[in-house]
């Protein structure tokens, strides 16, 4: 009886404890939805969408930045996607033997952790100093460079998840290898994957260092061969001016970007529910 | 035994890593018969099963030593076309397994890897391998649902059919029931009789009453050795070693 006294003590005392960690994590997330809503809210409207980005003192929105945000983080994703399945699907199912998964491993996780902006200096560096200017291609590419490790990365850990027996099912009816991937383990994962690409864009419209020396940012709408305007780097830009509309427009973005990783996040979090699996 | 020999194990050995798993096996597998192979947990049955069609090979480190032949061609040697045995070999797994596909697809998958039939031809071969199974009457009107909709007993049904539908000369069983309930596993047993005509079969089975009403032929192992293989009336009533007859009896194991 005393052990199970001690027991219960114990137990309740973790979980007082898990409470109180979640607690604290929580907090802040709330803090920063209702200060997002609180400053944001009132700056969203119609006009948001529909002009572009102002001078100090006169009317505008956010149209131009919206575009550019949305234009380079999907042809980030087109160009970073691909690469990073096959490379997380050669992690997962093919990578076996040899130095080369390992090693490929070990720079993803670096790539993973370095700083965004390095993918922004990076990308000044081989391409928008050669040229000589500046563009929307430029941040798409920088983009891309921050999208794939995060997609190799779920799409390893995704296949890694599909048991084995699934892979001796599909070998033992004599398929190759690339068939077995690619008909069986890979759809078995898709739900997965298509998560870590959800995370992918989640993580990348909120970026603003790796499109300082790469999309620069632009006043109006902008081909992708110039420079363009984003989201964060209007944000940036407006909440350092001292004028108290730009101020608004900055906290309008600031939500909608919140809005969307939120939405983002909570899709993905369907996605990889068991019971939607397939 | 005169019969034709539809796979002949030769002094097999095998090992994982340094751990000797399979000690000098000879074992002749008949053609058109159930072979069933009994034994207590880790005597190595499985580890036989799994060299038939070689699917150790995915896994370093182990490795197999001596003969097996199929059809008098040894599937050990090196450069074997490991696709090929299998689609001749096919194998249904303990826990089911289907794909993550519709059931048709899950029957077609096999199918397509080996051979190029017209939509006409494919339907066929699908109703086919699932009346093969038992499972038509159950599934005919879901033909295009994921297989993973189904329940355990019709999900290893269809694993079987699977199996069947590439029309291997050898079925490899193990423990193909041990997931599944008493009436799932009397139609999965029905149709291994059924099965017997067209295929080599070999089981592996933690039930001993299995054992004896399906198969033709039994092999007791222990500590990965063959320790006595015969026919299954004679195993059961009349077995030479004593080792086998305390395992049958319930003495041991």
């Amino acid at each position: 009886m005393n052990l199970y006294m001690r027991r219960r003590i114990v137990n309740y005392a973790s979980i007082g404890l898990s409470v109180l960690a979640m607690a604290f994590g929580v907090i802040w997330l709330l803090w920063l939805l209702y200060t997002l809503f609180l400053k944001g809210f009132g700056g969203l409207s119609i006009s948001l969408f529909t002009q572009t980005t102002p001078a100090p003192g006169s009317n505008g929105g956010l149209s131009n930045a919206i575009f550019g945000s949305i234009q380079m983080a999907a042809i980030g994703t087109a160009i970073g996607t691909p690469i990073g399945i096959l490379a997380g699907t050669y992690l997962a199912e093919f990578g076996q033997r040899g130095w080369l998964a390992p090693a490929t491993r070990f720079i993803n996780d670096i790539l993973l952790a370095a700083p965004s902006i390095v993918a922004g200096l990076f990308i000044y560096e081989i391409y928008v100093s050669k040229v000589q200017h500046y563009s929307g291609w430029a941040g798409a590419l920088a983009l891309a460079i921050l999208v794939i490790p995060v997609v190799v990365r779920t799409t390893e850990n995704m296949l890694r998840l599909v048991p084995n027996t699934m892979r001796e099912a599909a070998y033992a009816l004599g398929a190759p290898q690339w068939k077995m991937t690619y008909y069986v383990t890979l759809r078995a994962a898709k739900a997965g994957v298509v998560t870590g690409i959800l995370l992918a864009v989640a993580r990348i419209v909120g970026e603003t260092a790796p499109l300082l020396f790469t999309a620069l940012g632009n006043q109006f709408y902008s081909s992708l061969n110039q420079p363009m305007a984003s989201l964060p780097k209007v944000i940036y830009d407006f909440s350092m001016t001292p004028y108290d509309d730009l101020h608004a427009l900055a906290w309008a973005g600031s939500l909608l970007i919140g809005l969307f990783v939120l939405g983002l996040n909570i899709v993905a979090r369907i996605l990889v529910r068991p019971a939607n699996q397939h | 035994m005169s019969q034709n020999a539809k796979l002949a194990v030769k002094n097999l050995n095998f090992y994982y890593g340094n751990f000797h798993a399979l000690k000098n096996i000879n074992l002749d597998i008949l053609e058109g018969k159930v072979t069933a192979f009994i034994g207590p947990s880790g005597c190595g049955k499985s580890t036989l099963l799994r060299t038939f069609n070689r699917m150790y090979d995915l896994y370093p480190k182990l490795r197999a030593e001596g003969e097996i032949l199929l059809n008098k061609e040894n599937i050990l040697r090196s450069g074997i076309d490991l696709n090929m045995l299998r689609a001749k070999v096919g194998m249904v797994f303990q826990k089911p397994t289907p794909f993550p596909m519709s059931i048709y697809d899950n029957i077609a998958f096999g199918v397509k890897l080996y051979e190029s039939l017209s939509k006409a031809d494919m339907d066929d071969r699908v109703e086919w391998a699932l009346q093969k199974a038992a499972l038509w009457n159950e599934v005919k009107d879901k033909l295009k649902q994921s297989g993973l909709g189904l329940s355990g007993g019709q999900q290893q049904r269809l694993c079987i059919a699977r199996a069947v539908a590439v029309k291997p000369e050898v079925l490899l069983l193990d423990e193909p029931t041990s997931a599944l309930d008493p009436i799932s596993t009397a139609h999965v047993e029905e149709l291994l009789h059924e099965l017997k005509r067209d295929y080599t079969i070999a089981i592996v089975t933690h039930n001993m009453q299995q054992a004896a009403r399906v198969s033709d032929y039994t092999a007791y192992m222990y500590l990965g050795e063959l320790i006595e293989v015969g026919g299954t009336d004679t195993i059961f009533t009349t077995p030479k070693m004593k080792a086998t007859e305390d395992y049958i009896t319930g003495k041991f194991g």
